[in-house]
């Protein structure tokens, strides 16, 4: 039955689906029978999410997931423009999540552990944050042999006005055009900070390449492609440069932009109670203490008191405001002039 | 005495305690309502407040680039929406009516101001903020408009509501008690005068002196004016009987007089036993205007009773020898016990004389002719009692309303008598705080009177 099905998806779905897919796999229920098979659009990477998967499943043998990973951008393609029905989803770009819930694609969902959350980390109940990821700076050690580390934005861009041909080409960022959590960074930078415009002016100087995705970037570093990227995913970086010495990661110490990953059950879900369970599920996980296998950080920072620690970005309708169709023009106007010199 | 039974004409108590729930009832919904509307207008005001804010901002924001007008949404202008509630938001930026940009189709109030309405299913309060540019030397009219859905609103004012329900259950809870009370305090002084009144002896008929509140002053001082009265009348009425008795006794003992003269001058039998009858009955006469002289006595006194120390014994003997002469026209022996005992008591000792007279009185009209009468005096129980037993055939069974006024008992026969000595005997003892026991000696024997009085050494 089930073979059926995934065969008449794969034969109607380049037709249905015009939002482009980047992964898509099958997690089969573990139990005997699948009750259920919820359909999850995410942005994170199969291989990062799929421990979590794995330990709900544990809980819920009966339910399979049918993992669909997309960009940030190609969401809100699937679920506004194409209408297609999730049971959730998944993204790091908070803005856009805010956004289909303020327009109504998202339903509520109520439980002790919605509960439980903080204020900030969730909204209308609909929007539910589950991580705590910051934008760091990926630097390669070979790369600053004989400079001293930058530890603030200021320090980065002395370094790099001094150095330019070191460091000429070999700088990485995000493409904020293409990528959601990208363009949240930059934007988020820009409300901060006056330096972005000059990291900006400075970056676009030394001919930074753009790209995508933070996996990617890391790549590049770890290859020594890449001297620096920056506004790349701490968790990912940690997940990825683990264990290796030739890479180092930088939380800036004048300001670091904290990133909510968000859940969110779409108004047209076809079985929200179970996707309720999995939203419980992440939230529990992400209150509890770091686990190893986990591959997010927590929620509430370790080892601090969530009071003094730095506030992540709010989930809330200030998150609108770079989603406006002049506002988006106008910033991407004025950081292609500085980054496309 | 008969009491007339008065239809009640509803209660005060219950009359007060309806007006003051009704009144509590009707202050609490009011409470109730003026919270919710009070509530509503300020949550309703305060939503206002923060979209008028973002809505100024953003129009402030735009400005003339070139030959276009351009505007940044600040990031506070919405996120201040996001302050207060998790509700949704909507803006749009119109110039000349045409989308800059924001939610399609969003409507807001005409010229500015907010308004209720509705927007992508939900109901939504929406304020627009209008502003006129020149760009290239042409007017243009910029419009902004910011709505937001109201369940933030709606749940402050739930929880309003819910405080304002249970204040005016509170009040109206309290209202009904302090109600109740409030209407039992009215009520009492009533109670109590009522009581006051209801616990008094048949002739007490002193005026009410205990406080009583002011509004209840008249009518105290109607009763007391009525009692007033009615004691006036009472002892005018007695005056006047007392009076008579007098007027008809002085005539009659002139004539007695005169008949006892005559009786000495007269040798013929049948004219001297037809004196004598006629003597005998104007004795009786003045015994009865006597008695109805007494009683008024008694009646007039009793309402400010002396008190005097009274030894029962010498009482006994006093009038042993007063009435000697009575015994003796019918050979009556009247002596007082040789075993009696001093038995002191207080009180009026004219009352407590004429109501031994009367005793004795009876003893001797109907013992046997030629038998013996005896008082004795001793104290039992807390009292001073004086006995008086004749050698007759006591009172008749099975009656006991031989104390009443006028009431003779079966075995009268022919003696004459009025029916008042008893009367005045029962009051007088009454009045003393005592008692008196009317019966008959076990052994067949005659009548026995026990005046039974508290014993005040
Ligand atoms: N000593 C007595 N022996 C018998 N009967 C008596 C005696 N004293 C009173 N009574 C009864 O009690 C009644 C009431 O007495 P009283 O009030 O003195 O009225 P009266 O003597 O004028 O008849 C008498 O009519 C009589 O029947
Ligand atoms: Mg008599």
């Amino acid at each position: 039955m089930r073979a059926a099905l995934l065969a008449l998806f794969t034969l109607i779905s380049p037709v249905a689906s015009a939002y482009e897919i980047e992964d898509r796999t099958l997690f089969a229920a573990t139990g005997a029978t699948a009750d259920v098979t919820l359909k999850v659009l995410s942005t994170a990477d199969t291989d990062v999410f799929a421990p979590i998967l794995r330990s709900f499943q544990a809980d819920n043998p009966s339910v399979a997931v049918d993992y669909i990973t997309v960009s940030s951008a190609e969401i809100m393609v699937a679920v506004v423009e194409e209408q297609e029905a999730f049971d959730l989803v998944i993204s790091s770009a908070m803005d856009l999540q805010i956004k289909l819930s303020n327009d109504g694609y998202a339903q509520p969902h109520r439980s002790s552990a919605t509960q439980a959350l903080p204020d900030w980390a969730a909204w209308r109940e609909e929007v539910f944050g589950f991580t705590r990821e910051p934008a760091s700076i990926v630097l390669s050690r070979a790369a600053f042999d004989g400079l001293d580390l930058p530890r603030t934005r200021p320090d980065l861009i002395r370094i790099l006005r001094e150095n330019p041909d070191r460091f000429r080409g070999r700088i990485g960022t995000y493409d904020i055009r293409q990528s959601g959590l990208g363009y949240l960074f930059a934007t988020q930078d820009s409300r901060n900070s006056e330096t972005f415009w000059r990291l900006s002016e400075t970056l676009g100087s030394l001919g930074t390449r753009l790209y995508c995705c933070s996996g990617a970037m890391i790549d590049d570093v770890e290859e020594g492609e890449l001297a620096i990227a920056y506004n790349v995913l701490g968790s990912y970086a940690t997940a990825r440069l683990d264990g290796g010495d030739s890479s180092v990661i930088v939380l800036p110490q004048d300001y670091v932009t904290l990133m909510l990953r968000s859940a969110l059950i779409p108004a047209n879900a076809a079985h929200p109670d179970t996707a309720g369970a999995l939203v419980d599920h992440l939230i529990t996980d992400a209150l509890g203490d770091d686990l190893p296998d986990r591959p997010f950080p927590a929620l509430l920072p370790m080892g601090q008191d969530a009071a003094t620690a730095p506030s992540p970005i709010r989930l809330g309708p200030g998150l609108l405001v770079f989603l406006d169709r002049l506002r988006r023009e106008n910033f991407i106007r004025a950081w292609e002039a500085s980054m496309l010199q | 005495m008969n009491t007339a039974t008065v239809p009640a004409s509803g209660s005060i108590r219950r009359r007060l305690i309806v007006q003051l729930v009704a009144g509590a009832a009707v202050l609490a919904a009011l409470l109730f309502f003026v919270v919710q509307d009070l509530s509503r207008r300020l949550a309703e005001n305060a939503q206002d407040n923060v979209l008028i804010a973002s809505a100024t901002s953003i129009s402030d924001a735009m400005r003339v680039e070139g030959q276009a007008i351009t505007v940044d949404i600040p990031y506070s202008a919405l996120s201040m929406l996001g302050s207060v509630s998790d509700d949704r938001v909507f803006y749009a930026v119109l110039i000349d009516g045409e989308l800059l940009t924001g939610y399609e189709n969003l409507e807001g109030p005409e010229g500015g101001g907010a308004a209720t309405g509705r927007y992508a299913g939900d109901d939504v309060r929406v304020v627009a903020v209008e502003r006129t540019l020149s760009v290239a030397g042409t007017l243009r009219e910029a419009r902004v408009i910011v709505a937001q859905t109201r369940s933030g609103q709606q749940a402050v004012r739930a929880t309003i509501a819910q405080v304002a329900a249970t204040l005016g259950v509170g009040f109206f809870v309290l209202s009904v008690v302090s109600g109740i009370l409030a209407a039992n305090a009215a009520v009492r002084p009533l109670r109590r005068l009522t009581g006051s009144i209801a616990r008094r002896g048949p002739d007490d008929l002193r005026p009410v002196t205990a406080p009583a509140p002011q509004e209840m002053l008249p009518l105290v001082s109607a009763l007391n004016g009525f009692m007033e009265r009615l004691k006036a009348s009472l002892s005018r009425s007695e005056d006047f009987i007392a009076e008579a008795a007098h007027r008809v006794r002085t005539p009659l003992a002139t004539v007695r007089t005169q008949a006892e003269i005559a009786l000495r001058r007269v040798e013929r039998p049948e004219n001297r036993a037809a004196l004598r009858e006629m003597i005998r009955a104007i004795d009786e006469s003045s015994r009865s205007a006597g008695q109805l002289l007494d009683h008024a006595v008694v009646t007039f006194r009793s309402d400010t009773l002396e008190q005097t120390a009274i030894d029962l014994q010498t009482l006994a003997e006093e009038t042993a020898e007063r009435l000697a002469p009575l015994a003796e026209m019918r050979d009556i022996d009247l002596i007082v016990a040789e075993d009696s005992m001093p038995a002191p008591t207080r009180g009026d000792p004219i009352l407590l004389t004429s109501a031994l007279r009367n005793v004795l009185d009876n003893a001797i009209k109907y013992g046997p002719e030629a038998g013996r009468v005896t008082m004795r005096s001793y104290v039992e129980d807390q009292y001073a009692i004086l006995s008086v037993e004749d050698e007759g055939k006591g009172f008749p069974d099975g009656e006991q309303a031989l104390t009443g006024r006028f009431a003779r008992g079966a075995n009268v026969g022919g003696i004459v008598g009025s029916g008042l000595g008893l009367t005045i005997v029962e009051e007088v003892v009454s009045t003393h705080g005592g008692q008196l026991i009317l019966r008959n000696h076990p052994e067949g024997g005659g009548a026995c009177v026990l005046l039974c009085l508290p014993y005040l050494p």
